[in-house]
C-alpha cells in the first residue's frame, strides 16, 4: 500500500489532483462552520453585484444572494450527491457483478443480458427517462445517475469475478463446506474490493458531472436549494449581462472533475504493470546508438561484419547487458550459425545489425556493424532504411505475430518490393506470386489473397521467407525461423533455405538453439552465453570436439535418435541475469571445471582465427585438433 | 457481407424489444398518474374527468395489455399524440430528430477526426512537445462540462468577439438559408465534440503505443518501409481495431449529450424536446422520444460492428 502511494505521488499531476480535491472536500466539510451569509435568503436590492465587493467576495446572483456562500453550499451538495451516487452504483452494481460472475451459468446469462440491454441506451437518455418517471428533484436525479451507472460496475466486476471464481482457493473453500454467502464475503470480496474502489474513484467525477447536468436542465435540485449544476442553470439567463454568476459554479465543477480525473489516472497508472515496466513507450524507428568507447577500426572481414558490439537495455536505473563485445562476420554465400539458450542475447545481436532493437529500452553502447565496410551504426535513417530488406533481410520467429494480421499476405509482399523498387502494382503482384512459388507454396495465385490467420504455421513461415527474399538481399538473418514448426516442416524449410543460399549466393546468419539445425545448414558456428561468444569455429570441428565446457554440456542435452537409453544431462542452474553479471566467466557458477581464476578477470579468446574459445580450462586446446 | 448485416439486424430485434420494455416499465413506475391527469386537464381536473381521461388513456387495463397496445401502435407508426403540443408524437420526433442528427453527426465526425489525429501525433511524438500539449488540452477537454463550455463559447465568440450567432439554428428553422447553417453549427458542434475528442484522443494514443510494440511493426521496419507509412499505415490500421468500438460508445454520448448543448444553444433538437416534455409530464412524448433515440443508437452500433468486420478479417462474418 505504501509502495502504491509512493508510486502514485511520484506522478506529480496525480499529486496536484489529490491536493485540489482534498482542499475542496475540506472546505465542503467545514462549510457549516464558516461565517457566511445564508445562501438561500434573497436580497433583491443587491442583485448581480460584481465580484470583490465588500461582504460579497464573488458577488451576488440574480436574487442578490451571496455567490461565495452559495458556491460553498452548492459544492458541498454536489460532492455529497456525486459520492452517494458512486457508492450506490458501486454497491449495487458490484453485487450484481459478483453474483453473476460467481454463480455463472444461467444466472450469469440472464443478468448479463439485462445489463447489455441497459447498456444499449445512450445513458444520459436513460437517466432522463428515470427522472421523467420519478419527477424532477435532486434525490431523483441521484437515483437516476446511480441507476445508469450500475451496468458499468456490474460488467467490470463480473469480469474480475469470473477470473477469480475458477481459481483453486475458491474450490478449496467450497470443498471445505463453506456456503455461497461466506465464500463471496470472505474469499471473493477481499479480492475484488480494490477493483471496486478504483472503479468508484474513477467514476465519481462522471457522476458529479452527470448530476450537475441534470440539475442544469432543471431536473435536479429545486430552488431555493442549489447544487453547482442548478446554480449554473439559473445563471444562464443572465449569462451576457452578469457572466460571473455562470463562471463561478462552472469553474468549480471543472476543478472538481479535473482533479478527480487526474487522481484517477494516477491510480490507474500506478496499478498498471505495463506502465511501470515502460512497456507502453513507443519504440523509435532506429535503435538508439550511444557509443561510449572508440569505434573499432574497419578490418576487411566478411560482407557483414559485427565488431565488439555492445547492446544494453536501460530500464529505470537497471542496466541489462544483453550483448557484450560480440564480434562476428559472414562472407558472401556462407551460412553462419549462432547457437545459444533463450535469453543469451542472440536475437538482440541480430536485431542490432539493422537498428531494430526496441528502443527504449534498448541502446547500442559500443562497437560497429559494417556492411561492405560502411558502419551501419553511424548511418542516417534514410540510408539504413534503404538497406533494410534490400541488402540485409530478416526472417523472424513466430510468423503469426510477425505478419500484420489485417493485411493480405500478397499486399505485405508487394509492399516489401515497392519499399525499394518503384514497380507498378501488377508487376509487384506478379513478382509476389513468383516469390510464393519460389518458397514452394502451392496455389500461389490464390494464396496471395489470404490473410495470415488463414494459413498454417508452415505456410506463414514460408511467406516470411518469401518476404525476406523479395529484394534479393545479400544477407539474410534468420532468427529461429523453424522453432515454432513441427519437424517435417522444419526440414523442408531448412532445405529450402539451403537451396536458396546455393542458388543465389546468399549469406545467412542462422540463429537457433538447435545443434541439429546448425549441423544441417551452417559452415561455421558461434556459441553464445550471457551476451558473449564463448566459442566459435567450423561446425564440424565444434560438433566433433567442443572446446568450451558450456558447448559440451549444451550438446549433451540433446537426445540422440536411436542412441539407446541414457540420462539426459541438463545443465544445473540458470543463465545469469544480465543486469548483474559476475566478473570473469559468466558460466563459471554452473561449470564443473571452474576455478578461482575463472571468476576473477577477463578471459582471453584462445585459439586461431578459425576455432577460438573463451575459456581458461578448455576441454582441449583447439589448435591440437586442427593440427 | 449481406448475410452478416442481416444477421446483425435480426439480432437487434430482441434488443429493440428490450428497450421498449425498459422504457415502458420506467414510465409506468410514475407514482403520480393523477398528477399527469392534472397536468393535462388543468382546472378541469374533477374526479369524474380524471377517471374518464384514465379510461381514455387505457390506464384501467392491466400493465401487460397496455404494453402490447403501445408496442402494436408503434409498429404501425402510431406513437400516440402529445397533449402538450397537440400533434402526433412521431411527427414531432421526426422534425426534432433531424436537427439533433445534424448537430450530433457533425460533432461525431469532428471528434473522430480530431481525436484520432491528436492520438496518433501524441503516440508518434511520445513525450515530445506535441504529446505534452495534447495531453494537457485533452485533460481539460474531458473535465469541462459541455454546457459550461458552451456558455463560455457564447460569451467569447458571440457576445464579445461578435463572430458567430449566439444561438439557434435559423438556417433551417425560421426561413434562413442552408448556407447559413455552418455559422450556427460551429459552436454547438464543437462544444458537443470536446469531451468525446478527449476520450478518443486518449484511447487512440494508448492503442497506438500498444500496437507500435508489436512484432509486425518490427517486420514492417525490417522490410524497409518508411516510418511515416509504418505509423499511418501499419500501426493506425491495427489500432483502429480497438478505436472503432469506442467510436460507437462516443456516438451514443454525442446523441444523448446533445441535450445540454441543445438547451444552451436553443437548438431545436430532440434533447430539448425531451426536457420540455419531462417538465410538462408529457409521458407519451418522452416514451416515444427515448425509444426512438435508443433505437437509432442500436442501428448506429450495428453500423459500427459492420465497419469493424470490414477492417478486421479475423472477425467471422
Amino acid at each position: 500500500m505504501s509502495g502504491f502511494l509512493k508510486l502514485l505521488f511520484r506522478n506529480r499531476l496525480a499529486a496536484v489532483g489529490a491536493v485540489i480535491i482534498g482542499l475542496i472536500c475540506l472546505v465542503a466539510l467545514a462549510t457549516p462552520l464558516l461565517p457566511r451569509a445564508d445562501p438561500d435568503v434573497p436580497a433583491t436590492a443587491d442583485r448581480f453585484q460584481r465580484p470583490f465587493r465588500p461582504g460579497h467576495l464573488l458577488g451576488t446572483d440574480h436574487l442578490g444572494r451571496d455567490l461565495a456562500s452559495r458556491l460553498l453550499w452548492g459544492t458541498r451538495l454536489s460532492l455529497a450527491v456525486g459520492v452517494a451516487a458512486a457508492l450506490i452504483a458501486g454497491t449495487i452494481g458490484s453485487t450484481i457483478g459478483i453474483v453473476a460472475g460467481y454463480f455463472g451459468g444461467r444466472i450469469d446469462n440472464v443478468i448479463m443480458r439485462g445489463v447489455d440491454m441497459l447498456m444499449a441506451f445512450p445513458y444520459i437518455l436513460l437517466a432522463l427517462a428515470i427522472v421523467a418517471a420519478l419527477g424532477p428533484g435532486l434525490m431523483n436525479a441521484l437515483i437516476a445517475v446511480a441507476a445508469v451507472n450500475i451496468p458499468f460496475f456490474a460488467r467490470n466486476i463480473r469480469g474480475v469475478t469470473v477470473g477469480l471464481a475458477g481459481r483453486e482457493f475458491i474450490d478449496a473453500a467450497r470443498l471445505a463446506g463453506k456456503g455461497h454467502t461466506r465464500i463471496i464475503l470472505t474469499e471473493l470480496l477481499p479480492n475484488v474490493a480494490s477493483m471496486i474502489v478504483i472503479a468508484m474513484s474513477t467514476t465519481a467525477g462522471w457522476m458529479i458531472l452527470e448530476t450537475a447536468g441534470l440539475s442544469f436542465l432543471g431536473l435536479g435540485s429545486q430552488p431555493p436549494v442549489a447544487d453547482l449544476g442548478s446554480m449554473l442553470g439559473e445563471a444562464r439567463a443572465a449569462l451576457i449581462t452578469s457572466p460571473h454568476t455562470s463562471v463561478v459554479p462552472g469553474v468549480m465543477i471543472f476543478l472538481i472533475v479535473m482533479s478527480i480525473n487526474l487522481l484517477g489516472d494516477g491510480v490507474r497508472n500506478a496499478l498498471d504493470p505495463r506502465l511501470r515496466s515502460g512497456a507502453l513507450t513507443r519504440p523509435r524507428a532506429v535503435t538508439l546508438v550511444e557509443r561510449r568507447g572508440a569505434i573499432p577500426a574497419a578490418d576487411q572481414k566478411g560482407l557483414l561484419n559485427i565488431q565488439d558490439l555492445e547492446t544494453q537495455f536501460h530500464v529505470g536505473d537497471r542496466v541489462y547487458r544483453a550483448v557484450n563485445a560480440v564480434s562476428l562476420h559472414v562472407n558472401p554465400g556462407e551460412a553462419l550459425g549462432i547457437i545459444a539458450e533463450s535469453g543469451s542475447g542472440k536475437s538482440v545481436t541480430a536485431l542490432s545489425v539493422m537498428g531494430l532493437v526496441a528502443s527504449p529500452p534498448g541502446v547500442i553502447t559500443g562497437g560497429a556493424v559494417r556492411y561492405e565496410g560502411e558502419d551501419l551504426l553511424a548511418a542516417t535513417y534514410r540510408s539504413l532504411r534503404e538497406k533494410r530488406g534490400d541488402k540485409v533481410a530478416y526472417i523472424f520467429q513466430d510468423p503469426l505475430s510477425t505478419l500484420h494480421p489485417l493485411f493480405r499476405v500478397g499486399d505485405q509482399l508487394t509492399e516489401a518490393i515497392q519499399a525499394h523498387h518503384k514497380e507498378p502494382d501488377d508487376a509487384a503482384r506478379a513478382r509476389a506470386v513468383e516469390l510464393l512459388k519460389a518458397v514452394r507454396i502451392p496455389n500461389a495465385e490464390s494464396r496471395i489473397r489470404n490473410y495470415p490467420h488463414q494459413m498454417s504455421g508452415g505456410m506463414r513461415q514460408r511467406v516470411g521467407i518469401a518476404m525476406a527474399l523479395a529484394n534479393d538481399p545479400e544477407v539474410i538473418i534468420a532468427d529461429e525461423p523453424t522453432t515454432a514448426l513441427d519437424v517435417t516442416v522444419q526440414a523442408q524449410i531448412l532445405s529450402l533455405l539451403d537451396d536458396l543460399r546455393r542458388e543465389r549466393g546468399l549469406a545467412i546468419i542462422f540463429i537457433t538453439h538447435d545443434f541439429d539445425v546448425v549441423a544441417q545448414l551452417c559452415e561455421r558456428v558461434a556459441v553464445m552465453y550471457a551476451g558473449k561468444i564463448v566459442e566459435e569455429g567450423p561446425t564440424g570441428a565444434i560438433l566433433a570436439q567442443p572446446a568450451h565446457p558450456y558447448t559440451r554440456r549444451l550438446m549433451a542435452c540433446l537426445p540422440e535418435l536411436g542412441g539407446g537409453k541414457r540420462r539426459l544431462a541438463a545443465i544445473p542452474g540458470l543463465p545469469p541475469v544480465v543486469s548483474d553479471l559476475p566478473p570473469g566467466c559468466a558460466f563459471a557458477p554452473r561449470c564443473d571445471k571452474a576455478t578461482a581464476a575463472c571468476r576473477a578477470g577477463e578471459i582471453p579468446f584462445d585459439g586461431d582465427a578459425a576455432h577460438r574459445v573463451h575459456c581458461l580450462h578448455p576441454e582441449f586446446a583447439p589448435m591440437e585438433v586442427l593440427a | 457481407m449481406g448475410a452478416y448485416i442481416l444477421k446483425r439486424l435480426i439480432s437487434a430485434v430482441p434488443v429493440l424489444l428490450g428497450i421498449t420494455v425498459i422504457v415502458f416499465l420506467i414510465m409506468s413506475m410514475i407514482p403520480g398518474a393523477p398528477a399527469t391527469a392534472t397536468a393535462i386537464l388543468g382546472s378541469y381536473a374533477t374526479p369524474e374527468n380524471v377517471e374518464k381521461l384514465d379510461r381514455d388513456r387505457g390506464l384501467d387495463k392491466p400493465l401487460v395489455t397496455r404494453y402490447f397496445i403501445w408496442l402494436g401502435n408503434m409498429l404501425t407508426g402510431d406513437f400516440g399524440r402529445s397533449f402538450s403540443l397537440n400533434r402526433p408524437v412521431l411527427d414531432e420526433i421526426l422534425d426534432r430528430f433531424n436537427a439533433t442528427l445534424v448537430l450530433a453527426g457533425v460533432a461525431f465526425v469532428l471528434c473522430t477526426l480530431l481525436g484520432i489525429l491528436a492520438g496518433v501525433v501524441s503516440a508518434a511524438r511520445q513525450n515530445g512537445f506535441a504529446d505534452k500539449a495534447f495531453t494537457f488540452v485533452v485533460l481539460i477537454g474531458i473535465s469541462v462540462p459541455s454546457f459550461f463550455l458552451g456558455m463560455m463559447m457564447i460569451l467569447t465568440f458571440a457576445v464579445n468577439l461578435r463572430l458567430l450567432p449566439v444561438s439557434g439554428m435559423d438556417a433551417i428553422y425560421g426561413g434562413g438559408d442552408l448556407p447559413d447553417l455552418p455559422r450556427y453549427l460551429v459552436m454547438p458542434a464543437l462544444a458537443l465534440a470536446v469531451v468525446a475528442t478527449g476520450v478518443i484522443a486518449r484511447l487512440s494514443r494508448s492503442a497506438m503505443l500498444e500496437v507500435l510494440r508489436q512484432d509486425y511493426i518490427r517486420t514492417a521496419r525490417a522490410k524497409g518501409v518508411d516510418e511515416r507509412r509504418v505509423i499511418m499505415g501499419h500501426a493506425l490500421r491495427a489500432a483502429m481495431v480497438s478505436i472503432i468500438p469506442v467510436l460507437g460508445i462516443q456516438a451514443g454520448f454525442a446523441l444523448s449529450g446533445s441535450v445540454y448543448i441543445e438547451i444552451v444553444f436553443q437548438w431545436p433538437g430532440i434533447g430539448r424536446m425531451l426536457v420540455d416534455a419531462i417538465l410538462k409530464r408529457d409521458i407519451l412524448l418522452v416514451q416515444g422520444g427515448v425509444v426512438f433515440v435508443a433505437a437509432a443508437y442500436v442501428f448506429f452500433n450495428i453500423a459500427v460492428e459492420v465497419a469493424q468486420s470490414l477492417l478486421d478479417p479475423r472477425i467471422k462474418t
